[in-house]
């Protein structure tokens, strides 16, 4: 199980990786390993102004189905094109092609409400 | 919670294991879509070792039988299996179940875990002198070896023609050097294949064995979350799901195992609710919209009336649609009726097709 040391967790099994003012969003290996077989992504949310904690989309898996939540307030820039044709490279490379969305920050002090790699890693093991 | 026999070579073979029925199981091992694919394509192997096994024996064990289930006993033979249920005095089911003719006044019934208590209980509740009742469930290991290779790769474990077997029929045998190993052609996967009923003592060598004898048709062991997927591939009901304590065989669509030709527990409201039609009735359906369906969810019709719930959901590995099972009024039974499963809020459009879905 991988927690890169370069991005930030949430307590929902997702990772942001900030880049100036912009944040992106996945979900952690152990949650694509929990959901097993992911069959698609539905973000229906581009272009919106969410707040922390809400709901921006779904993933679903053979078995289960869960929702994804704002890791910080802003706006939905983009999705992740990939993840619509190809859902399963967010179990391949969750961390990589496997992101879902970007979002423009609009409260960049919420970032220090994430855990680091190791804080994440010891909610998990 | 209970531990099956080989709990520990599961986990050395790094399978994620889940609490189900009060037994540690493994739910999958490299991850559901490639061990279900390969189940259709090749072979797997499942450890089911939580079913239950409860022996009736004794000059009254068919006349037990006829009693409490609902399929008709008296057409068994020694080396004949049947799938069947055991109906409630309300109008439901206790369980449903396999019954093996292991000889004339000699039976097996394989249970499912979840009920083993239930059932032993409600078994003996018509308990009859001469069908004597014995829950042997804990000292049983059970290995499902399923899929189109299973006959070629297993064959040099026995002597018993496997290719020759007929579905549903089984042998007493020397399987991997183990005398008296039940090897059934049955199996909960619609991907041909056997079932291995072997003491416990003797379940590490036969997993071995059928690993190591499979290893030339590429053998994987498979974990409960593809065998949820290829029995619902085949519209095969689960216990808890698709059919319990309330729904009718009738309405499930298990009329072919609810013969009236004899007596049985609750079968007079049986036939008068064949006759008359049910007034719900289990269908399988396949979804049009992009959705997955899961238990509980609503089925509504095109006016956004609710009709029923969802029994059994998810997406086909083979099929790459998603798929289910639900009870609907009646009216809405037939093949090719549209319907909607009301999944978060939205109502996506699905069609009523009769499974199975896959067909091979």
């Amino acid at each position: 199980m991988k927690f890169p040391e370069d991005l930030k967790y949430t307590p929902d099994h997702e990772w942001v990786k900030v880049d100036g003012n912009t944040a992106t969003v996945g979900i952690t290996d152990f949650a694509q390993s929990e959901l097993g077989d992911i069959v698609f992504v539905e973000i229906e949310t581009e272009g919106e102004e969410l707040d922390k904690e809400e709901v921006f989309g779904s993933v679903e898996a053979v078995k289960t189905v869960s929702d994804l939540f704002m890791p910080v307030s802003g706006e939905v820039l983009e999705l992740n094109p990939k993840v619509e044709e190809n859902p399963e490279i967010v179990n391949e490379d969750p961390y990589g092609d496997g992101w879902l969305i970007k979002i423009k920050m609009s409260d960049s002090s919420e970032l220090d409400d994430l855990m680091d790699a190791s804080a994440y890693q010891e909610t998990v093991e | 919670m209970k531990s099956i026999q080989l709990e520990s070579i599961h986990q050395d073979l790094g399978a994620k294991m889940t609490p189900f029925a009060g037994f540690n199981m493994p739910l999958q091992y490299e991850g559901l879509n490639v061990e279900h694919k390969h189940v259709r394509a090749k072979v797997g192997v499942f450890d089911v070792s939580h079913m239950g096994q409860i022996f009736v024996q004794g000059p009254k064990a068919v006349e037990f039988l006829q009693k409490v289930t609902s399929n008709d006993v008296s057409k068994l033979y020694p080396g004949k299996v049947q799938y069947s249920c055991l109906p409630n005095e309300q109008g439901g089911i206790v369980d449903d179940l396999l019954v093996y003719c292991l000889a004339e006044e000699q039976f097996l019934l394989v249970v499912n875990a979840s009920n083993i208590e239930k059932d032993f209980n409600w078994l003996r509740g018509y308990e009859m002198e001469g069908a004597l009742l014995l829950n042997e469930s804990d000292d049983w290991s059970l290995l499902a070896v399923q899929g189109p290779m299973a006959s070629e790769a297993m064959q040099e474990l026995t002597e018993v023609p496997l290719g020759e077997m007929k579905y549903y029929t089984f042998e007493q045998a020397r399987f991997a050097g183990v005398d008296n190993v039940i090897i059934s052609a049955t199996g909960y996967t619609g991907a041909g294949g056997f079932e291995l009923y072997v003491r416990n003592k003797d379940a590490a060598h036969v997993w071995h064995e059928v690993m190591r004898a499979g290893a030339k048709a590429d053998i994987k062991p498979i974990g409960l979350a593809a065998r949820d997927t290829l029995r619902l591939e085949m519209g095969f009901c689960l216990y808890g799901n698709d059919i319990d304590d309330k729904t009718s065989p009738i309405e499930a669509g298990l009329g072919w195992i609810t013969k009236f030709s004899k007596d049985f527990i609750n079968s007079e409201a049986l036939k008068a609710q064949k006759e008359n039609g049910p007034s719900q009735r289990l269908i399988g359906f396949v979804m049009e919209d992009r959705g997955i369906p899961r238990k509980d969810y609503r089925i509504k019709d095109a006016g956004g009336e609710e009709i029923g719930r969802v029994t059994s959901g998810t997406q086909s590995p083979s099929l790459g649609k998603a798929i289910g099972l639900g009870y609907v009024q009646s009216d809405y039974k037939a093949p090719d009726t549209e319907i909607f499963i009301e999944i978060r809020n939205k109502a996506l459009k699905a069609k009523v097709s009769k499974p199975p879905f896959y067909k091979g």
